[in-house]
């Protein structure tokens, strides 16, 4: 299965990874409109120090604690991926606590948010890999 | 400062309304100018600091940033242009000599852009390339004028060591140390798949890199850095470095500032020390010691490896390569005066040297006159930009071009003409690791490889449309040109007619 | 292959699952005691809370039994286990022959008995939906409502309830709240922001008697309410193997995969024990992941797999009215504590490993510390202090990252 995978040898700490999940995600076709004046919340996070830096996402395990320890099912896996039901959530957090990654994080909803590949919103293939300028994050095949 | 007498050469300018604030100009910009007011919520800029190398401007995701060329004017003066003026108060304040990187940017004729390329019509039909069989690889090297057959009557092979490219193009010197380590190894991979090769310039072969062998040109010049026997074994060609057309007749200085960990050693000189190049080799003072280096080379490599001398076009520049052709030298290079380079003194790559254009058809012809045309391959180099400039290059009788600041282009490069300030943002003409690692080789040498491969494609559309099927028969067809708006002495040097004739 | 699930919660959703996993075919029988299609139990707070709804408290898609190839029993209870002749016998004397055999029958809430008790007129416990539906429909503006227990059922009730009505009162014999897996400076915090949401609380002290509708405490305050809720603990349900001659200390005993010491027969869930993966004592893990990943594990291996379910640690997460407490492991170590406003974090490490946590508030990426625990990752390969501050990748070595986030091709 295709996921997203991060090499820090490459990563920039440009954060427009974070920049083009946050517009993915918004649902709004403009950047401009999606992301002017707002405080992002992107579904996948730049990690840095001096000289190092690196983007983590869901790592779309093969055993998955947080779907494992769902206590809706909001969260499952569909051909692979894994992937999450917001109408379901509770936001009881029992996946933040289960993640070994911390890839899972609250949305503004009250409900998690995580990196579904945008199979969700009108990009269809990763935004962050697209929007990558050193392809630091790539979308393939191991 | 009480009196700046510097106003910006470039102005940021930023689309307030499309501005996200989301820093990536900020985090990208190695020479400071972005800066973020947490107050007011706000981006800033600080023109004075820009090299306008569009970094910021291409990364920025809405598309909120332009550079523009200032408008601010000294007042007007044909003679005393703003830049003179600009150079001559940095020189009042510093009492230095100016330094400048890339190619000459002065107004010169580009000859290439005067010359145009003939088509076939009714007669000498054209040859569509996507259906006919069209041959663009090229043999460098010493040919042989006789065929020789032993005595059963097969045939002797009689050949000098030469190269085969895939395509008549070659990735010309820049140095390990001049360019990062990522640009080298994009060069070297793309060179790989392309079936060409690229040159270590005078900063002697990362360890990492003779893996590339095969197709990597080993260059000895006036410093003799990192040079070994090995070093020479690994190439599969050397080249002896006489000149360069950004800055002919002086020498290279590589500060020791950036004579650190694998620069150092791959030169082979201690970490902090300045690399000086000398203007010439102290043990070539004539086409006789040329022959001398020559002949050592071959001698240390076994014979097995073509030997390449790469001189700057300068005024007698026919003179010296027929001497070159004759000191047992299998290609000549000539660097144009319009050639790239990492640090040169300013006035030096803008006053000296000749067009390439001219000098590679005054080569030629007087090889042929000579009649030593086939001791040596032509190589030119010093600003070849487009598939069409190789055209008109080979129809002048060039055997195949060296490209250097094409390739840095496509790797990233905006021409922003810094490269001296080590502080290259695109990760090329820089040693500071969160710069280098800007350039992902994996990105870098597909990048080559597109622009050689459509370059390919170009030059056989070209060739075909003259009804020509192999590039060797456009070598030195200078019928195959024609001349717009020269003089009768420039059409007679470049050896062509004028259009309409 | 054929398989008797009893159980429809976590832990018999999870058999289902693991025994898919190995055996596309087998016949699977799924027993459910209540009437109902397979839901969260945990929901039932959010319920009445507002943030759920019953059709989305369930917890796997309408489909799931049809989709598994599960023959689905509701409102069926097992009432006997024939570990000889391999059946289940029913409480209706129906009798289900099985191959392997899973039990995963839960917990029910124990009632202590109290002089009084049985004379209250409106009294509830707080597991089920049926729990949850009669509750909500005593509840009023007017009522007053006495909860026994500040533990995590008891509280969650209240979060679910505090705005529905007039007075709400809990009461625990521990002096803090949520005992089991707060300290005190936690559960100060804690017990402030509940505090905030009509909610008070009197501990260490405990109901001595009930006059009618009047707990009678032992300090001797009286408190008169309305509605009682007790939710003083809960009690595996084991009966169904201790009376089929299998072992039961507090839970039915299970080894790590997940067997029970009477052949072919598996059990999973709260009624179970299991070993923590930090003390390595057999303990009851009432936890729904844990419910989940015991269940799965055993329907591997009912299924002829090879699964083992090791890394079972007591967790859990819990909020109320958006304050989040996340808690791990066990709290026996040095600490390392740093407490903020409506924050507060504790570290528990000992012998070169982290051994718990308790993080109230700022609980993001909560689950990388977990894992420390879980792996028992030695704490010296790693920048503890780092990570101490915040719970990150950029702690660990390059080349452990590497591993983590897959590297790039060549």
């Amino acid at each position: 299965m295709k996921r997203v995978y991060v090499n820090e040898e490459w990563c920039l700490g440009c954060h427009l990874c974070e920049y083009y999940c946050a517009f993915a995600n918004s649902g709004i076709k403009d950047m401009v409109k999606a992301l002017k004046d707002v405080q992002i919340n992107p579904r996948l996070r730049i990690e840095e120090a001096p000289g190092v830096s690196f983007a983590v996402s869901c790592r779309h395990c093969d055993e998955p604690l947080c779907v494992k320890g769902c206590i809706t099912g909001s969260l499952h896996i569909e051909n692979g991926v894994i992937t999450f039901d917001k109408e379901k959530c509770v936001g009881c957090y029992t996946c933040i606590l289960s993640c070994p990654y911390g890839a899972i994080m609250p949305s503004e909803t009250g409900a998690v948010q995580k990196c579904e590949l945008c199979l969700k919103n009108s990009f269809g293939t990763p935004a962050c890999v697209k929007g990558c300028p050193n392809q630091a994050i790539v979308f393939e095949e191991r | 400062m009480p009196v700046n007498y510097f106003y910006p050469d470039y102005e940021v300018v930023r689309d307030r309304d499309k501005c996200i604030q989301c820093r990536v100009c900020e985090r990208q910009c190695a020479n400071e100018v972005h800066s973020y007011d947490k107050d007011r919520n706000l981006m800033l800029a600080d023109s004075s600091k820009c090299v306008d190398c569009q970094r910021c401007v291409s990364l920025c995701p809405t598309g909120a940033l332009k550079i523009v060329k200032s408008d601010n004017t000294f007042k007007e003066n044909s003679n005393w242009s703003g830049t003179i003026i600009k150079e001559l108060y940095r020189q009042a304040e510093s009492g230095g000599v100016l330094l400048s990187s890339m190619g000459n940017p002065l107004p010169f004729p580009v000859y290439w852009d005067k010359m145009l390329i003939n088509a076939s019509q009714v007669t000498n039909p054209s040859i569509d390339p996507l259906r006919e069989p069209m041959e663009t690889k090229v043999y460098l090297g010493k040919k042989s004028s006789e065929i020789q057959r032993d005595k059963n009557g097969n045939l002797v092979n009689n050949l000098s060591p030469y190269l085969t490219l895939s395509v008549p193009i070659m990735f010309s010197a820049m140095s390990y140390g001049s360019i990062s380590y990522n640009a080298h190894e994009s060069l070297a991979r793309a060179a790989t798949a392309l079936g060409i090769y690229y040159n270590t310039g005078e900063g002697g072969l990362h360890e990492d890199f003779y893996k590339y062998g095969k197709n990597t040109i080993v260059q000895v010049a006036s410093g003799r850095f990192g040079v070994y026997k090995d070093y020479l074994e690994a190439g599969a060609a050397i080249e002896i470095k006489m000149g360069q057309g950004a800055k002919p007749g002086i020498g290279g200085h590589l500060p020791g500032e950036k004579i650190v960990g694998d620069v150092s050693r791959t030169r082979m000189i201690p970490e902090g020390s300045d690399a000086i190049s000398p203007a010439p080799h102290h043990d070539i003072y004539s086409i006789e010691d040329l022959r001398q280096l020559v002949d050592s080379l071959k001698e240390a490599t076994d014979y097995k490896k073509p030997v390449i001398v790469k001189i700057a076009a300068v005024h007698n520049v026919a003179a010296i390569a027929s001497g070159i052709a004759r000191s047992g030298a299998d290609i000549i290079a000539i660097d144009g005066f319009r050639g790239g380079t990492g640090a040169a003194p300013t006035r030096i790559r803008d006053n000296v040297g000749i067009p390439i254009e001219l000098a590679l058809a005054s080569v030629d012809e007087r090889l042929r006159q000579e009649g030593i045309r086939d001791n040596v391959s032509i190589v030119v180099g010093g600003s070849i930009r487009s598939s069409s400039d190789i055209i008109k290059a080979v129809a002048l009788g060039a055997d195949a071009v060296y490209i250097a600041t094409a390739a840095l282009l496509a790797l990233g490069c905006h021409l922003c003409r810094s490269c001296q300030t080590g502080k290259c943002n695109w990760g090329i003409a820089t040693q500071k690791p969160e710069l280098v690692k800007r350039l992902n080789p994996n990105v870098g040498y597909k990048r080559l490889i597109n622009l050689i491969t459509a370059w390919d494609h170009e030059i056989k559309e070209m060739m075909g449309g003259m009804g020509i099927n192999s590039i060797e028969a456009l070598k030195g067809n200078r019928l195959m040109l024609r001349g717009v708006g020269l003089t009768e002495k420039e059409l007679e040097i470049l050896g062509i007619k004028h259009a309409g004739e | 292959m054929q398989y008797v699930i009893i159980g429809n919660s976590a832990a018999g959703v999870g058999c289902v699952e693991g025994i898919r996993q190995a055996d596309k075919t087998g016949k699977i029988t799924v027993l459910s005691s209540e009437p109902y299609h397979t839901y969260s139990r945990p929901l039932i707070s959010y319920l009445l809370y507002g943030k759920t709804d019953e059709e989305k408290m369930k917890y796997r898609r309408a489909s799931f039994y049809e989709d598994n190839g599960c023959e689905f029993l509701p409102g069926r209870t097992a009432a006997a286990i024939d570990p000889k002749g391999k059946t289940v016998r029913l409480t209706d004397g129906t009798e289900i022959p099985y191959d392997r055999l899973m039990v995963a029958t839960g917990s029910r809430p124990f009632v202590p008995p109290i002089p009084g008790l049985d004379r209250v007129s409106s009294q509830f416990t707080f597991m089920s939906l049926d729990d949850a539906r009669a509750l909500e429909k005593e509840l009023s503006p007017d009522k007053r409502v006495l909860i026994m227990g500040a533990g995590l059922i008891g509280l969650k009730c209240a979060e679910g309830i505090a705005a529905k009505v007039g007075e709400l009162t809990v009461v625990d014999l521990a002096p803090h709240i949520l005992p089991s897996i707060l300290d005190p400076d936690a559960a100060a915090l804690v017990q402030k922001h509940i505090e905030g949401h009509n909610i008070r609380f009197i501990l260490s002290d405990s109901v001595k008697e009930f006059s009618g509708n009047a707990a009678v405490l032992a300090s001797g305050k009286t408190v008169p309410f309305d509605i009682l809720i007790v939710a003083v603990g809960v009690r595996p349900n084991t009966a169904l193997i201790s009376d089929a001659g299998g072992a039961v200390n507090r839970g039915i005993v299970t080894d790590d995969a997940c067997r029970t010491t009477l052949p072919d027969i598996f059990a999973a869930g709260d009624c179970t024990e299991s070993r923590d993966a930090v003390s390595g004592e057999h303990r009851v893990l009432a936890l729904l992941p844990n419910a989940y990943m015991q269940g799965e594990c055993a329907g591997i291996n009912m299924a002829g797999g090879t699964a083992v379910y090791d890394k079972a640690i007591a967790m859990n997460a819990i909020g109320f009215f958006g304050l989040h407490v996340l808690t791990a492991g066990s709290y026996q170590g040095e600490d390392y504590i740093s407490a903020g406003e409506e924050t507060y974090k504790r570290l528990i490490s000992s012998d070169n490993r982290l051994r718990g946590f308790i993080l109230v508030g700022d609980v993001a990426r909560a689950g990388i510390y977990t894992n420390l625990i879980k792996n028992k990752t030695a704490l010296s390969s790693i920048d503890y202090d780092l990570i101490k501050e915040r719970p990150q990748l950029l702690a660990f070595s390059r080349k452990e990252r590497k591993i983590m986030l897959g590297g790039a091709a060549e």
